[in-house]
């Protein structure tokens, strides 16, 4: 479905012919360390405010509170792991129920292919934990060291006092931010304000400092040193978000047929690129957008804001780079090819485009699927019950031949109550007549039939002789069933089991 | 096919020397990534040789041994639930069944006592075995079910000799010592089938009833309804140690079999795991 191309376009300085030494191509890349500018526009204060949300997000939701009544977590969104239970506000999930997890883990890989499709890789530019800390990590480094020309200045500077005050301050804010952020990890399996006294005050469990110190360490690693590599080349989600993309999404593309060839302003029969390489020193990722769509591309559309900015100085049309759909970027191509560089060709380019198809079947299809499985949890989450009922048949002994040569089997019912109070059931039973109930340690109702206590948000176990009549001629096995019943009759849960006797 | 090692024009590298179909290798140099991982991995095998125990005779510059390790884990373990064991050592088995937090406990511990200890002979869950092993999860008990009679059982033994408080029964060997003739104990056999309504031979019967009262009666009850006391099991119902059929009863009257259990609380268990195994044993189903 997908086809997209990189479109090649071959530039004067780069020779295209192979390399004839091992100096034109090296077998192994070394890192070349990005300097991004910093930027302003409308993209950037989008991206700003992107960030604040994620940020606040991730690091209040652990402190909100929500009552569930005594000895219970008063935490709003706490995975509970000694208790093996997931509260998530007024919903409470066993380990049972952890598909609940999956589903929500589907929906959002469904949602995921459908904005890609849609805008691209809006995920990657502007909500990915990665590029978030990235962005804060970078604000952090410009306000220390000052923007790119400053701290590459800095970098290849001697190592003077002024140098290593300004990077050591750096890496301890980087250090404290990444402290915050694994201690709120954390924080989302243990009650928040206690487990933060406990680190603070060194009463914290080795688990505790182990994951706090393994999300401290990561964070400090990769928005700190990793960065861009952790996009370009850790992360697989790059590797075939292609195929999520087509010619209908909008990424963040170069209007070549307006900006090529490049030029000085002022010079004559150029496009309007006027090849400032603003667009260059703002990636975050250190790429040349004019390249064309690629890899290490993220999406996150600084270049339209650095872009704009200079054209707008320079009294062009704003709009050289902008998210645009590749269908619209041939069809201008085709309209504006021929044509000399200036204002007619860039208004010839722009009336051939078309408003981005946004119902398309693979939308529609992704649309399908996030309906679907909404519907499907949201079904499953509405009938989920709040009992379930476990009958194990005593393996060893398989039955027991009783003095008076009646047989009886032995049961283990496990009663699983996710309702925090205590009632009573009664265990009635589906079989031939005659059988006789005994339950160990329960009491019985006025007509002598068992009386079970399901127990407050945990697990009853009861166990069960059942003694078949005296002198019955039964089968090797007889199909039984255990009910549960309301004291008032109604039953609640049943399941079947089986007795067995002696081979006749 | 080895070739000359020459070098590569266009990298400058060397080949390896080996040539596949005209395909020549380049000899490329291990990423040094790579490289200084294994050196690093080399350097952790040492100090791992010098610092713990690996070779044997060198016990390590740590002096950790795992074998100790075992040994401490254990302890620690046995410190953890000893508060609980000296309650269940100090408590009798009715007073562990009336409190839920000793039963539970003496319930679990109890499983395992028996799976490790008594499931040998008795089966897994006490279901018995054939050949005099008794069931202990049905009704019918040779020396009694209630708590007290079970714990008496388990910490004295049955005829095993350890204990002056034992379980001590001992049928006569009616038919091998001569106390009564072939003829006689096939008439007591048919009585004691006609005691749980199985007799074929009615005249038999009523002979062996005589036999019965003057031979069997002191210790199997008037009606052979078995005596608790002295081990003499009950001959009415259905469950049969040694089997039902009238072959099996002849045998028993000729020339009994007693079992042996060993007397588990003379040295061999804990008083609190013998508390835990009466529990245990009380709950399988039959307990009185």
């Amino acid at each position: 479905m997908s086809n997209i191309e990189a479109p090649h376009r071959a530039k004067a300085d780069r020779p295209v012919e192979a390399p004839a030494s091992a100096e034109a191509q090296p077998l192994y890349a070394s890192r070349q360390k990005v300097y991004p500018r910093r930027v302003f526009g409308p993209v950037r204060s989008v991206k700003w405010a992107v960030l604040m949300f994620c940020l606040a997000l991730y690091y209040i939701v652990p402190w909100l509170r929500w009552d569930r009544g005594p000895g219970m977590p008063d935490q709003a969104v706490l995975v509970d792991m000694a208790n093996a239970r997931l509260f998530f506000f007024w919903i409470e999930i066993w380990p049972q129920e952890i598909y609940f997890l999956a589903g929500a883990l589907i929906l959002g890989a469904f949602a995921l292919f459908a904005v890609s499709s849609l805008f691209g890789r809006l995920w990657c530019g502007f909500t990915c934990p990665q590029t978030v800390w990235t962005d804060l990590f970078m604000l952090v480094e410009g306000w220390i060291q000052g923007d790119r020309n400053a701290r590459m200045k800095l970098d290849q500077g001697p190592k003077n006092a002024n140098y290593w005050v300004r990077k050591g301050l750096t890496h301890a804010v980087w250090l404290a931010i990444a402290a915050a952020t694994g201690g709120a990890w954390v924080m989302y399996f243990v009650d928040a304000p206690t487990v933060s006294m406990e680190i603070l005050t060194g009463q914290a469990s080795i688990e505790v400092y182990f994951f706090f110190g393994l999300f401290s360490g990561f964070t400090y690693l990769l928005a700190g040193w990793a960065r861009e590599q952790v996009c370009t080349y850790m992360c697989p989600w790059p590797r075939f978000q292609a195929a999520m993309l087509d010619e209908n999404s909008l990424v963040v593309t170069y209007r070549d047929w307006r900006g090529e060839p490049r030029g000085k302003a002022k010079a004559e029969g150029v496009g309007d690129c006027v090849d400032c390489y603003a667009c260059v020193h703002v990636c975050p990722t250190g790429i040349d957008i004019r390249d064309g769509q690629q890899l290490e591309c993220i999406g996150c559309g600084l270049c339209v804001d650095a872009c704009d900015n200079v054209m707008a100085k320079l009294g062009r049309p704003k709009g050289l780079i902008a998210f645009e759909t590749l269908k619209n970027l041939a069809a201008s191509e085709a309209a504006a090819a021929g044509m000399a560089p200036g204002p007619e060709r860039q208004k010839a380019g722009m009336a051939a485009r078309d408003v981005p198809r946004f119902l398309r079947p693979r939308t529609m299809m992704y649309a399908g699927a996030i309906g679907t499985v909404t519907l499907v949890m949201l079904g499953a989450f509405l009938l989920r019950s709040t009992l379930d009922v476990t009958v194990l048949r005593d393996r060893a002994p398989l039955f027991v031949r009783l003095s008076d040569g009646s047989i009886r089997n032995g049961y283990t019912i496990k009663i699983v109550n996710k309702r925090r109070e205590e009632t009573p059931l009664l265990l009635a039973l589906r079989a031939p007549e005659g059988f006789r109930v005994v339950v160990q340690d329960a009491d019985a109702d006025a007509q002598g039939r068992p009386l079970l206590t399901r127990r407050a948000d945990g697990i009853t176990q009861y166990r069960v002789l059942l003694t078949a009549p005296n002198g019955a001629r039964l089968p090797e096995s007889t199909p039984i069933t255990f009910r549960l019943l309301e004291p008032d009759g109604r039953e609640v849960a049943s399941q079947s089991s089986s007795f067995v006797g002696p081979r006749s | 096919m080895p070739t000359k090692i020459e070098k590569d024009s266009l990298t400058g590298r060397e080949t390896t020397g080996h040539e596949w179909d005209g395909l020549k290798e380049l000899n490329t140099p291990l990423p040094k990534w790579w490289l200084w991982t294994f050196y690093a991995t080399i350097v952790w095998g040492i100090a791992w040789v010098i610092i713990y125990p690996s070779v044997p005779g060198w016990r390590g510059t740590s002096g950790w041994i795992a074998r100790e390790a075992v040994v401490a884990d254990v302890a620690q373990a046995q410190a953890r639930t000893e508060p609980m064991l000296a309650r269940l050592r100090e408590a009798t088995p009715a007073q562990i069944v009336a409190d839920p937090e000793m039963r539970n406990f003496a319930i679990a511990g109890g499983r395992v006592a028996f799976g490790n200890n008594c499931a040998g002979c008795h089966g897994a869950g006490g279901q018995g075995a054939q050949g005099g092993f008794p069931s202990l999860a049905d009704d019918d008990w040779i020396w009694g079910g209630t708590l007290e009679a079970i714990q008496q059982t388990i910490r004295h033994g049955i005829r095993s000799n350890e204990s002056d408080e034992q379980r001590q029964s001992q049928m006569p060997r009616f038919g091998a010592d001569g106390l009564l003739t072939a003829a006689q104990v096939g008439d007591v056999a048919e009585h004691v089938l006609a005691l749980s309504n199985r007799a074929t031979d009615q005249a038999a019967a009523g002979r062996g009833a005589t036999i019965f009262a003057e031979q069997c009666a002191s210790c199997h009850g008037e009606q052979g309804e078995g005596n608790r006391e002295l081990g003499a099991p009950r001959l009415t119902d259905q469950v049969w140690l040694y089997g039902s059929t009238k072959r099996d009863i002849v045998a028993m009257i000729n020339n009994p079999r007693a079992g042996v259990m060993p007397a588990w609380g003379q040295g061999r268990l804990d008083p609190a795991t013998v508390n835990m195994l009466t529990v245990y044993v009380h709950s399988l189903g039959g307990g009185e």
